[in-house]
């Protein structure tokens, strides 16, 4: 089934998220990751960061609970059960850093049919509170085609 | 500086292996929040038509990020990364779990240090991420 082209450029409300040490802690011990300045406020400081630095990809956190309320709206016409992530990115700023409070706004860049096969790209712009940029995901995800003969 | 600071364009960097257990996946999808079956239940993995349960993209994307981090020798370093998922990492339900290459080739360096990365993940010789490209900026 084709997706709701209308929903490209649309934006979303702006969803609030505060960076917590205990969560980029547990996300990094999730990926191995044991660089100090993730675990360890004073090896952050000497670092010249301002609090423990959050990995690379630790904004996926917060990011897709915001894309999936998109993803889940009936309206847009993705069955989320044949969803595949094809692609994903992330520009970063300035460091995310515990005791950040950020505001994500997701808006849809392009939707597209491939070969049957709905791909659609989400952008998620990611500000803090002062309303500076601190970085932006961009994930496309394609909802494979019904096989032949299902209904 | 580190290894990855020093080097120019057309540099190969020191590879890393990783591993990928059942556990590491449990773990994963508690930190992130992506409590999708597929990734923890082999059940829910096989109907829907995949081989066993596989790896979620950002677990093996977030291992490749964190690699090239290790080699800039700062995480903060690291200022964008972007990949293709192009074949899943099957994780077999033992101890030895599923074994991912990564390797790392410095593409170009800007006049102020910024270098890009080419990133590559292998499993089994078959590549799991694709034109994966690292964008390192020392601070």
């Amino acid at each position: 089934m084709p997706l709701d082209a209308s929903f490209v450029g649309r934006t979303w409300p702006a969803e609030t998220y505060e960076v917590s040490l205990e969560k980029i802690r547990e996300f990094a011990a999730a990926i191995g990751a044991d660089d100090p300045v993730h675990h360890d406020r004073d090896a952050a400081r000497q670092a010249g960061h301002r609090d423990v630095v959050a990995p690379t990809t630790f904004p996926v956190v917060f990011t897709w609970p915001a894309t999936r309320r998109v993803v889940d709206d009936p309206a847009l016409g993705l069955d989320f059960t044949r969803v595949v992530h094809r692609d994903q990115s992330v520009e970063v700023s300035r460091p995310l850093c515990a005791g950040d409070v950020v505001t994500s706004v997701v808006a849809v860049d392009d939707i597209r049919d491939l070969a049957g096969n709905d791909v659609i790209t989400f952008r998620v712009d990611v500000t803090d509170a002062d309303g500076a940029a601190v970085l932006t995901t961009r994930a496309t995800l394609v909802g494979r085609a019904e096989p032949a003969g299902s209904s | 500086m580190s290894a990855l600071t020093d080097a120019s364009a057309g540099d190969q960097l020191e590879p890393r292996t990783v591993t990928i257990t059942r556990a590491d996946l449990v773990a994963y999808a508690g930190a992130s929040g992506d409590l999708n079956p597929i990734h923890w239940n082999e059940r829910v993995a096989v109907e829907v038509g995949l081989p066993g349960v596989i790896a979620h993209g950002m677990f093996t994307m977030s291992l490749a990020a964190r690699y090239v981090g290790d080699l800039a020798g700062d995480p903060a370093a690291v200022v964008a990364f972007s990949t293709r998922f192009t074949r899943p990492v099957v994780v077999p339900d033992d101890d030895a779990g599923a074994t991912v290459e990564l390797g790392a080739k410095v593409t170009d360096v800007a006049d102020d240090g910024t270098r890009t990365v080419s990133v590559t993940a292998t499993h089994e010789g078959k590549g799991v991420l694709g034109k994966a490209v690292a964008t390192v900026r020392p601070r």
